[in-house]
Order: structure tokens, then C-alpha cells, then sequence
């Protein structure tokens, strides 16, 4: 690791705003947040994985991955992240470094001519160029290259400098946060302000899911101003230092670009998500709150209200007549943790019982919440190994399923129903209309027909009563052409 | 359960229905060495024969009796000597299965006296078997002009035999499968009948003659089908099994002949369709078990299930076809939980029709279809070629399942039935679905478009 990446890294670790990091001692925060990866036991993306999830739902930006073919040519165009114009974003763009581009130390005039290459077809409003192991190893100067890209090509080439070997996918996510700051916010003024702009930064628009959160903004006139979300335009990551007030959207990982945007530019932040009715209302509340704080008409706290009564009041009343349908049912959750604690109370409300959940990635404040909620910690679990989850679901200590694509497999071969609530998942579930997609798609799948039949015992496991002797087979099989007859098998 | 709704009207439009004659004609092609004769005008071949080369994509020896205005009105019995006469000296046929059309039976020609008097009279015909269906096309639909024909054939070719003399083979199975079964399907349900030490006869075995398979000589009647000297040895099989509630008429009849049992299985697609025909083989061959291959496939029709369910859960499709089709494919999709919001049908006379899923089915045609899906919000069509109009016109991808496909090859390889051809079905559905994907727009949920000034001002190619 270069002496500027590892410093990188280390600043990355040494997260004032992060309350996990704030409870560990001096020796503790220097060892970092990521947790050691085990040999043999690990599940779970690189740091280039993180950082390119991160600044992907950058939609009109060429990602450009510089490596050897697996990192882009393994990973591209398989998340959901959805645009409401360009579509560059969703092209795979890599340098696929041969062996001989890396024994003769072709690598940076590959990439130099492959960012040509891109502007000259392309035109997008930036280039992003992604280091990886390789491309590292051999010592590639990416800052070099896109430096000199920049100014010869006249549109920006940025470097992500964040290869797979730095660390975990959440460090990952932290230096792409790093890297927007360092190169791109704030080259670019917005052609107006409102005390009404607001950043987000950390949604993924999975399927739509900010459009299902953003007509409550568009009520309250809000305007994403800036954004390191889905669906953001390149400007818009660029403007971010002229915003009013910060939104982090079910992500710790970006605490740090949030705490810089504070500390440089004085735009106060919240961590908020918009998974779950009630967690939705306090966003909402929150973020007028601090809006108003920082010089918005007072009266915006009155709309926002109203707005939360109307809405809550709406979404209870679409969610009754699924009540029946899912009440009773028991839940077994196994996700990151956080996030899906608003859809568990919203569910609880509905009458759905939940039998388990995972604190994985959880701090102390989110277990406190967990046993606030479920009552107990006796169901608090940290890892489950596949084995051991499906033999809980086989004994039918779950109803359903709900977690990442990672356990889909051992929820389907126990024959239990399975929900995806992480990223890559092709239904919305945010805001208050997503809370109602989501008991639909409990309600579809949990009581379809299907489970019942898939469970059926076979015709040779069901008892039968003695069906008689019946005589050899005659003839000659029609397969082999063979008689049953010993003595056409007499020269075998 | 559905309701049968007939809509009050004059008008059909886009038909769905293809008439009686031809589906007999299809069940006559099934049989070895075989000649279908329609007995009516020379147009109501030519248009079962082109339609019926479109679909097979095979030359069809359909003939006609080539009725004229003189013949109408003085009868046809003539007519049928002669173009059986000049079959016989054509293509040498060893049967000649007789559809009558809505032509003669308007007129009401005694042709079965017509028939037994030329046999009776003409020595040369003697090592001819001649059959004759009663299929006016005013009266149901393909799959009834089919049964029909089975039927025709089983009275008129299967004796009665003595239910305490007879040489009974245990092993033996007697296969009727309605009008829907394509070739490959045949090929299938012989093969898990095989697969339990079973022998099946199938009648008819379009398998052999209509799967599409290059012939050595050029023959002027049916490449293949049902052996004629098997059809009297059904007699003696163990059991009889109809697939489709079309063929049990058939089914009864041919019981009574043989004094076997009877089993109807109104489908074989779906888990527990299958299960239900499996466990029937396992009791006919005497078998507590089922062979490695069953087992499997089973296992894999299970996992088919799980993985497809995510996309036919809860999917609202549209459905038209004969009455037996349309219960074996939307029955198994109701066990995935699909949801029919328009079933359109054909026939009356299937008592299936009571059974299908969904509130109601409609005696109708594809405009049905096409407005039915329109209004139910359907997300997907089924429905034979025709429904290409109804799907451009919806905008909506179209499964295509029936009689004709004009528009596609290799219609003879489609298999929905059996373990693996649910597998296959489920596939179909959910990359139908899969294959029109919804991309998401901020105005889906009522959200206001980005604003003008954060969009890239310089052109961009978009590949997507």
C-alpha cells in the first residue's frame, strides 16, 4: 500500500462522529473499524466493491475500472439502481489489463488512451477511474494519469484510488466518500440556492426507491440540491458544499464525507432512513427541523406535520385489509441490522411476530433498540452459519424469510418463503408507500399456493397400500433393444 | 370454480376456435399409415390442410371428397367410394379416417350407411380400415372433433373382449391423450411410463408421425402413428389413462370394450398433476418406488417452482385456448399463485370448464382476450399464434400454447407435461415476464423529474 493510501485509510478510521468508534480506546481505533477478514470464512465485497457501489448510482458519470478483466467484468450491471435520464452509468467500462500490458508496464498509457476513448464517444460530464489490486501493485499512477487526462481532454477524470486489498467493502465505501470530497465537491457552483436544498447522500434509488420518498419532499418543497445518492447527476455531487442541511441515508459508512461537509462548509447532518413508517416520519421531522434551524420559514415544521398526519393516517388504513393476510406470521430477519428496525415495528403493528434477528453489523445503541423492541435479547443472534439457518427454517421456526440475496438459496431449499430487503432487490420498499409494497410482497409470497404444493410429500414417501405382484416385463426394451431374456446378456 | 359467461352477441372477432374436422382429422394423422377425408367441399380441406402444414410444417395427406353442387343435393355416397378408390390406388393407405364436415351433416347424409354399403360391396377395400367421424363445424371446437375421432376409431377398431378368457397384459397401458399433447409431450408421458416398466399404446401417437422427422421415401398418408394392429390389442392392456377430460368419452368407451379401469387425468402440468399420474404408474406396476430418473426430475421441477415463483406470484395474466389446454396451464399456474384475469374459451361441451381457476370463462374469442387483459390489468397473454394481435396491441408479451402456430418452429418440441415439461413451463412464464422488464420512472410514484440545470449538457450515448 502506498505511504498516501495508507494514511488515507488510517483517516478513514479515525471517525470523530462515528459513536462506535468514540467507544473504543486509543489502540483500539487505531487497529480500524473493519473487522480481521478470515481465510475460508469470509462473505462479503473488497474495497473497490465498496467504493464502486457507492459513486455507480452516479448516473451519468463513465465508471471506468482499471484492471484486469474480474473486477468489472464479474461485477457489472447487476444492482438496480435505477435513473431518471442517462444510462452511462450501466455501461461497463474497464481497461482489461492482458498479462502483457502488465509485464511491459502498459498500464497507464492503456488508461490514458482508454479515458480518450471514452470522452471522445461518450462525452459524459466526468470520467471516474477505479484502481484495483493489480493495477496498484504494478504501481500505476492514477492520480498521474487522470491529472494529465484532465487537462488534455478538458472533462474531469477523477481517481478513485481505493484497490480491493485495502479492506473491507465498508472501508470501501468510506474512501469513495473520501475521493468525492478530495476531487469534485465544491468545483462547481449551483446556478441558485433556496434555504429549502438539502444533500442525501447514501440512497441507492433500488428500483425506484427515492421516487417513492421524494413526492413527500416535493410537497414540502424541498429540493435535493446535492446528492452521493441514486440517481444523482455528476453537478449534483459537485454542488454538495452549498446545500443546507445533510441527509445520511441508512449509511455509516459515509459518516465521514457528512462530518467533512460540516466541519468545511457548515452543513449540519442527520442519519436518518426511510425504511418503516415511523422512521420516515422522524426523517421527515428531522430534517425540517434543522432546515428551519438554519433559516427556512418556520412554518415548514407546521406542513411537515400535517403532512406526517395525512400520510401515516393513509398508509394504516391501505396496510388494514392485509392484516389477516400476515398476521400471525412469524419473521426471521437476517440483514446489516439497522436499518430494518422501523419495518419490523411497522410489521409488528400489522400482527407479524418476529422470531429473530441479526445484529451483525450493529453497535451497542441498535441492540439496546433491539431489545426495546422485541422485548428480550433471548433472539438476538450475531452470525448464523447457512447450515445452522436452514436447519431452524426446516423445523419451521420461521414463517419467512427476510434478508439479502446471500441467504436466499438457504431460505428456498428449506421450503420456507423468502423476501430480499437489501440492495439487490427489484421491488421499493421506502417511504410510506414502500412500507405497503412490502407487506404486499409478504402477503404474495407467504400465502401462495406454491409452498404448500412444494412441501407435498412425494408418491413413493406417502404410505401405499400393497399394489400386487405384476409379471416381468415382456418384450425388448425399447432403449437398449434388449429382451429380458438371461441369455441375451450370456457374453457380458 | 368458473362461471361460463356467452357474451350476447352476433359478432366474433378474431376467432379463437378451430373447427371439429380438423381436430379429427389431426387425431387421424395419428395413425399409422393414415389418410384423413373430409367429406364435404374441397375449401374446407384446403383451409384445414394449409393450417395445419403451418403449423407441423410438414406436407399433410388430408383429402376430401370434393363435394359439388349436383353431389350436395343428390347425396354423397358416391363421392366417398370414389375418393376412397382413388386413395387406395394413390397411396395405398391402410386406413382412411372420414371427418364429415358442416356441409353434409347440414344436408344430413346417412354416411355411415353409405360406409358399411361400399365396404360391404367393394372386395378390393378389404384390407382397408375405414373410420368415420360425425364432425359438423357448427359443434364444438378442436379438441371435440379429436375426441370424436378416437372415439370412431376405438368402436369401430377395438373388439369386445371376454372379461374371464382373456390373455390380460399387466403391463400394458392404454394412453388417450386429448387434442393439446404435442408431439414431444407424447414422447414424454411414454417415457415415464417406460421409465416404471410399463408398456404404453398411445392413440393416436402423433409422436410418431407428426414429431418432424425426415423420412426415407416419400408416402402419400401419415410417416408414423399408432400401429393398426395394436389398436385391437388395447383391448387387453391392464388399464386405460386419458389425459384431458375431453377423452373421456373415449376413455369409457374403450373400458367397456376391454373391461379395464379407467383413470381421466385432467392435466399433467403442475407438481401435483404429475404426482397424482406418477403414483397411478407406481400402482399399476406394482412399484413402491419410482426410478432414479422420476425421482430427480421431480426434485427438479420442485426447485423450478421455487425459483419462478417470484415472478408468477401474484401475476395477473390472460389466458385463451380449447378447454382442456386452458385447464392444464392455468391450473398450474394457479398453484403458483397467478391470478387469470380473463379466461377466454372455446367449447361447451368439456365438463373441465367448471373447474378452471378464476371467477369466470368466457365463450368467446381473442377480442375477448384482448379486452379482458385490457381491463384486468393483465401482464401477460396466452394464447396460440393469433394472439400475436391482441399482444401487439396490449403491448403485453405473449405465451404461445394451442393450435395453429404459424408463426413459430419447432411447435412439435413444446413440452408442458410431466415433471420436467412443468419445469419448462414455469421457465417459460417467468422469462415472459423477466424478458419485459418495468423500468421505474419518478412519475410511477408521482415524483417531480430531476431539474433541468443538474443534467450534462453535452450529448450522450445511451446503449441501454
Amino acid at each position: 500500500m502506498s505511504d498516501a493510501l495508507k494514511s488515507t485509510v488510517q483517516q478513514a478510521f479515525e471517525e470523530p462522529a462515528c459513536a462506535t468508534n468514540r467507544a473504543k480506546s486509543a489502540a483500539e481505533r487505531k487497529k480500524g473499524c473493519s473487522k480481521p477478514l478470515t481465510p475460508g470464512a469470509a462473505a462479503g465485497g473488497c474495497a473497490f466493491d465498496g467504493a464502486k457501489i457507492t459513486l455507480q448510482p452516479i448516473v451519468d458519470v463513465a465508471h471506468l475500472v482499471h484492471a484486469p478483466l474480474a473486477c468489472e467484468g464479474n461485477g457489472w450491471d447487476n444492482r438496480g439502481s435505477a435513473s431518471s435520464g442517462p444510462m452511462l452509468y450501466k455501461t461497463g467500462f474497464t481497461t482489461d489489463m492482458s498479462e502483457l500490458d502488465i509485464v511491459m508496464g502498459k498500464g497507464e498509457s492503456k488508461l490514458y488512451a482508454a479515458i480518450r476513448e471514452i470522452v471522445e464517444k461518450h462525452r459524459p460530464p466526468a470520467v471516474f477511474v477505479y484502481a484495483t489490486c493489480v493495477t496498484a501493485m504494478i504501481g500505476d499512477d492514477i492520480e498521474a494519469v487522470c491529472k494529465a487526462a484532465t487537462e488534455a481532454f478538458g472533462t474531469p477524470a477523477i481517481p478513485v484510488n481505493v484497490p480491493g486489498y485495502a479492506g473491507s467493502k465498508n472501508l470501501g465505501c468510506k474512501l469513495a466518500g473520501e475521493m468525492m470530497f478530495r476531487h469534485v465537491i465544491g468545483t462547481v457552483e449551483p446556478e441558485r440556492t433556496t434555504e429549502y436544498d438539502i444533500n442525501l447522500i447514501g440512497d441507492y434509488n433500488l428500483s425506484g426507491e427515492l421516487w417513492q420518498v421524494k413526492p413527500l419532499l416535493d410537497r414540502l418543497g424541498i429540493r435535493i440540491l446535492g446528492s452521493l445518492a441514486a440517481d444523482a447527476r455528476y453537478k449534483q455531487v459537485a454542488v454538495m458544499h452549498r446545500a443546507r442541511v445533510s441527509m445520511l441515508v441508512c449509511s455509516h459508512a459515509l459518516i465521514g464525507l457528512a462530518r467533512k461537509l460540516d466541519e468545511t462548509w457548515g452543513i449540519p447532518f442527520f442519519e436518518g432512513s426511510f425504511y418503516g413508517i415511523s422512521d420516515t416520519s422522524e426523517s421527515l421531522r428531522t430534517m425540517c427541523r434543522m432546515l428551519v434551524e438554519r433559516g427556512a420559514d418556520a412554518g415548514l415544521i407546521d406542513r411537515c406535520e400535517a403532512l406526517i398526519t395525512e400520510e401515516e393516517a393513509k398508509v394504516r388504513a391501505d396496510l388494514e385489509p392485509y392484516r389477516a393476510r400476515v398476521a400471525g406470521k412469524r419473521v426471521l430477519l437476517y440483514t446489516g441490522g439497522h436499518k430494518s428496525w422501523s419495518v419490523v415495528s411497522a410489521l409488528q403493528e400489522l400482527g407479524v411476530e418476529v422470531v429473530g434477528t441479526s445484529v451483525r453489523k450493529a453497535t451497542d445503541n441498535d441492540k439496546a433498540k433491539v431489545v426495546e423492541i422485541m422485548g428480550t435479547d433471548a433472539h438476538m443472534y450475531d452470525n448464523m452459519a447457512p447450515r445452522e439457518m436452514y436447519a431452524t427454517l426446516r423445523a419451521s421456526g420461521a414463517d419467512i424469510l427476510m434478508s439479502g440475496a446471500r441467504s436466499q438459496f438457504v431460505a428456498l431449499k428449506a421450503r420456507v418463503p423468502w423476501i430480499d430487503v437489501n440492495q439487490e432487490k427489484h421491488e421499493p420498499y421506502a417511504g410510506y408507500m414502500g412500507m405497503l409494497d412490502l407487506v404486499r410482497a409478504i402477503d404474495r409470497s407467504v400465502n401462495n399456493p406454491m409452498w404448500a404444493d412444494v412441501r407435498r410429500p412425494a408418491p413413493w414417501d406417502e404410505p401405499r397400500p400393497f399394489a400386487g405382484i405384476r409379471p416381468a416385463p415382456r418384450g425388448t426394451c425399447p432403449v437398449s433393444g434388449l429382451t429380458n431374456d438371461p441369455r441375451d446378456f450370456e457374453d457380458c | 370454480m368458473a362461471r361460463l359467461i356467452r357474451p350476447r352477441r352476433a359478432l366474433s372477432t378474431n376467432p379463437l376456435k378451430s373447427s371439429a374436422p380438423l381436430g379429427a382429422a389431426m387425431a387421424y394423422l395419428g395413425i399409422e399409415r393414415g389418410i384423413p377425408l373430409f367429406h364435404g367441399a374441397q375449401g374446407c380441406t384446403a383451409f384445414a390442410m394449409v393450417h395445419m402444414v403451418r403449423h407441423f410444417r410438414e406436407a399433410i395427406p388430408l383429402q376430401t371428397t370434393a363435394m359439388n353442387e349436383i353431389t350436395t343435393i343428390l347425396g354423397g355416397g358416391e363421392q366417398i367410394e370414389e375418393a376412397i378408390a382413388n386413395l387406395v390406388k394413390r397411396a395405398d393407405p391402410k386406413f382412411i379416417g372420414i371427418a364429415s364436415t358442416a356441409l353434409t351433416e347440414t344436408r344430413g347424409e346417412d354416411i355411415a350407411g353409405e360406409l358399411a354399403e361400399i365396404m360391404e360391396r367393394r372386395g378390393d377395400f378389404a384390407g382397408l380400415r375405414v373410420v368415420h367421424a360425425s364432425t359438423p363445424d357448427f359443434e364444438g371446437a378442436l379438441e371435440d372433433g379429436w375426441a370424436k375421432a378416437v372415439t370412431a376409431i376405438i368402436d369401430a377398431l377395438v373388439p369386445e373382449i371376454d372379461p374371464m378368457f382373456c390373455d390380460r397384459d399387466m403391463r400394458q397401458v392404454n394412453i388417450l391423450p386429448a387434442a393439446y399433447l404435442t408431439p414431444a409431450e407424447i414422447e414424454e408421458v411414454t417415457r415415464m411410463i417406460r421409465a416404471f416398466g410399463l408398456n404404453p399404446i398411445v392413440l393416436p401417437d402423433l409422436s410418431a408421425s407428426l414429431d418432424g422427422h425426415l423420412a426415407e421415401d416419400w408416402a402419400g398418408t401419415s410417416l408414423g402413428g399408432t400401429p393398426l394392429d395394436a389398436i385391437p390389442a388395447m383391448a387387453r392392456s391392464a388399464v386405460t389413462f386419458a389425459i384431458g377430460e375431453s377423452m373421456r368419452g373415449a376413455a369409457e368407451l374403450l373400458a367397456e370394450r376391454g373391461h379395464m379401469p379407467v383413470q381421466v387425468f385432467p392435466s399433467l402440468t403442475g407438481l401435483k398433476a404429475v404426482d397424482a399420474f406418477v403414483s397411478a404408474l407406481m400402482g399399476v406396476a406394482g412399484a413402491a418406488d419410482a426410478p432414479p430418473a422420476i425421482r430427480r426430475d421431480r426434485a427438479r421441477a420442485q426447485d423450478a417452482m421455487l425459483d419462478s415463483h417470484f415472478f408468477i406470484g401474484g401475476l395477473k395474466y390472460a389466458i385463451a385456448a380449447d378447454p382442456d389446454l386452458a385447464y392444464a396451464l392455468s391450473s398450474a399456474l394457479a398453484g403458483m399463485g397467478a391470478e387469470p384475469v380473463c379466461t377466454v374459451t372455446s367449447s361447451t361441451a368439456n365438463p373441465i370448464l367448471a373447474r378452471l381457476p378464476g371467477e369466470t370463462a368466457i365463450l368467446g374469442d381473442l377480442g375477448d382476450l384482448e379486452d379482458g387483459a385490457r381491463a384486468g390489468g393483465a401482464a401477460l397473454l396466452i394464447a396460440h399464434a393469433h394472439g400475436r394481435h391482441a399482444a401487439a396491441a396490449t403491448g403485453l408479451p405473449l405465451i404461445r400454447a394451442g393450435f395453429p402456430m404459424n408463426d413459430r418452429l419447432g411447435v412439435q418440441d413444446v413440452c408442458r407435461v410431466g415433471y420436467r415439461g412443468t419445469r419448462a413451463f414455469l421457465f417459460e412464464v417467468a422469462n415472459a415476464v423477466l424478458a419485459h422488464p418495468h423500468a421505474p420512472r419518478p412519475e410511477d410514484f408521482g415524483a417531480a423529474p430531476i431539474e433541468r440545470e443538474f443534467e450534462h449538457d453535452r450529448p450522450q450515448t445511451a446503449p441501454h
